[in-house]
């Protein structure tokens, strides 16, 4: 059945409404980052711009966070993809417990937490290392009830169980059942999971600034303290960076899935 | 010592007071199709899952070609199994899936090997044009025919079939249950396959076991089970049954003007009520008979006719369609016995 004029229009009315909410945000950071840095001149300039390579710390702070959330996806795949998995296999009864375990980072707001690990980071700068790479730590515990939720989802509708008895079945030790049954069928779940990981770690202030460690955002927050504009700029730069990693993920399933029919 | 290919011997497991094995005992011949039927809870699946390695017991010994097993891991066993739920790996192709149980043995087949073998048996479950099809692109019944030749492809010593029909609809579970027989005999893989619909197990197997409580009430060829049950469970639990009151002496009885003697295991003199087929009863019109026709029911090529009898039971009757034409609900009609043994409780 197609839907009638009157059901179309409150569609689009309220598509509008959405798009309107989210996007007016990111026209006024465009607006704001392209006016001139004297208030008295006009027109639009793109200074604040062409300044971002040149921001002292920026780059390394970029790179730093980038790596911080390639460490962050690693402890992902090889700690609580494998956790999840076990406790959905083995140990069912525990499956809320972890729920709830996993749901805590979200309840305990960053400063409390903050001033629970301090002395762990002052251990680890002092016996370890100094790196802000060592915050990737503590994000895979923040990050937890997005990929918790992301996974456990993308088990229940894939019938681990079964799958993982049949791999077993035919052969397979508990790694390459691991490897070749259950993480390609997690595959979805597994990259949901990872990118809302990532955005979560390149938006990342309040536990990175407290522990004075130079990341993205905070070198961001400095460049504020100097230049709005540019540091505006930057933030809408990162803002779509992380928008095309997301949107990435439905546009890579979608092509496979038209790839699929195309084979049939 | 026993010749069985497989033995199941004093098997128990509970989950908690749940009894699901209790001593199961089970030989299995090479070659041979035993199907395990029992309603929900006898513990078939229990015994087919703890003869896969899934399962572990709390007693027992499994036996395969004279190999303790019982200890040995799922992946170590080398048996093939179907599951009732779809199980074919969403992210690989038909081929992809039949080769997997191949490829975990890499050192010893070679992929064009694997090649051969794969097609080979996707054309044994004539779906040679599907291998490049994924699961989602296949319908239920192409699925666990791709899960079947997946589990033959690794050459199992054990063809282990978890009620792999149930979810599929009557006219292709019928199709692939027929395709199954087909491919075991023409492979000649012992399997064990679990059920809990009787015409499956009777249509299919060598020798069916009727499961209770965590054990075997009997277990015989389909005929056998069908016309001398052991027990009432079994008469009860495989075909139609109509409930007589009657009583015996000597190990014969009177129904329906007929005399009838008892199957071994039944009660031998006393009151009782005998099991008996709805095929085993004729119902013919008369006027002066005194049961009337409740309903008749068209099944094809034969016929069920619901009777009232003047006590207040009622029988079912199972006759060809051309001889129960005339019987209208209401219509006054004998009914009479054919003299066979049943059992009586």
């Amino acid at each position: 059945m197609k839907p009638t004029w009157k059901v179309k229009l409150w569609r689009y009315t309220i598509i509008g409404i959405v798009g309107f909410y989210l996007l007016l945000p990111l026209y006024s950071m465009m607006d704001f980052s392209t006016k001139p840095f004297a208030f008295f001149q006009k027109g639009r300039t793109l200074d604040a711009w062409k300044v971002i390579p040149s921001q002292p710390d920026l780059a390394i702070a970029v790179f730093r966070s980038l790596i911080t959330a390639v460490i962050v996806m690693f402890l992902i795949l090889v700690l609580i993809v494998p956790t999840v998995v076990w406790v959905h296999l083995k140990l069912p009864k525990l499956k809320r417990l972890v729920e709830l375990i996993c749901l805590i980072p979200l309840a305990i707001p960053a400063i409390v937490i903050v001033v629970g690990i301090a002395p762990l980071y002052r251990w680890i700068s002092i016996n370890i290392t100094e790196s802000p790479i060592s915050l990737s730590l503590v994000y895979s515990m923040l990050i937890l009830p997005y990929t918790y939720r992301a996974l456990s989802a993308a088990l229940d509708a894939a019938d681990i169980h079964t799958l993982a008895e049949a791999a077993r079945t035919l052969g397979a030790s508990t790694t390459r059942m691991m490897a070749g049954v259950i993480m390609p069928t997690l595959r979805t779940g597994i990259l949901n999971g990872s990118f809302i990981a990532i955005a979560l770690v390149l938006g990342e202030f309040t536990i990175s600034n407290l522990l004075n460690y130079k990341t993205f955002q905070v070198v961001i927050a400095q460049i504020g303290r100097t230049s709005g504009n540019v540091a505006v700029a930057v933030s809408l730069a990162s803002i779509l960076f992380v928008l095309i990693l997301l949107l990435a993920i439905p546009q890579k399933k979608r092509q496979k899935e038209v790839l699929d029919v195309d084979v049939a | 010592m026993s010749s069985a290919y497989v033995q199941l011997v004093d098997i128990a497991k509970h989950f908690g007071p749940v009894k699901a094995l209790d001593g199961l005992t089970l030989d299995i011949s090479k070659g041979e199709f035993v199907a395990l039927l029992g309603p929900s809870g006898c513990g078939k699946t229990t015994a087919l899952r703890a003869l896969a390695g899934l399962q572990e017991l709390d007693r027992g010994q499994i036996i395969v070609d004279g190999k303790d097993i019982t200890y040995t891991a799922p992946n170590k066993r080398n048996m093939g199994m179907v599951f009732q739920a779809y199980s074919l790996f969403p992210h690989m192709t038909a081929r992809e899936n039949v080769e997997y149980g191949l490829k975990l043995k890499a050192h010893k087949t070679a992929s064009d090997k694997r090649a051969d073998r794969s097609g080979e048996l996707l054309e044994l479950v004539g779906l040679s044009t599907h291998s490049n099809h994924y699961p989602h692109q296949m319908s239920g019944g192409q699925q666990q025919r791709i899960a079947l030749a997946r589990a033959l492809a690794i050459s199992p010593q054990v063809l282990l079939l978890d009620e792999p029909l149930s979810a599929l609809d009557a006219k292709v579970r019928t199709q692939l249950r027929d395709e199954i027989r087909r491919i075991q005999l023409e492979l000649g893989t012992t399997t064990l396959f679990v059920t809990h619909d009787q015409e499956e197990a009777l249509g299919i197997a060598d020798r069916v076991g009727v499961m209770r409580n965590g054990l075997l009430e009997q277990i015989a060829s389909p005929a056998e089970l069908y016309d001398r049950p052991a027990t009432s469970f079994v008469a009860e639990f495989v075909g139609l049954t109509n409930q007589v009151k009657v009583k015996v002496s000597n190990g014969k009885f009177s129904a329906f003007g007929t005399e009838l003697s008892t199957l071994p295991g039944s009660i031998t003199s006393g009151e009782g009520v005998a099991l008996i087929r709805p095929e085993s009863l004729t119902v013919k019109a008369s006027k002066s008979g005194d049961g009337r026709v409740v309903a008749t029911s068209f099944l094809g090529s034969i016929c069920r006719v619901m009777v009232n009898l003047p006590d207040g039971s009622r029988i079912n009757a199972q006759m060809e369609s051309q001889d129960a034409s005339g019987l209208l609900p209401g219509t006054a009609v004998d009914v009479s016995a054919d003299k066979f043994a049943v059992f009586v409780k």
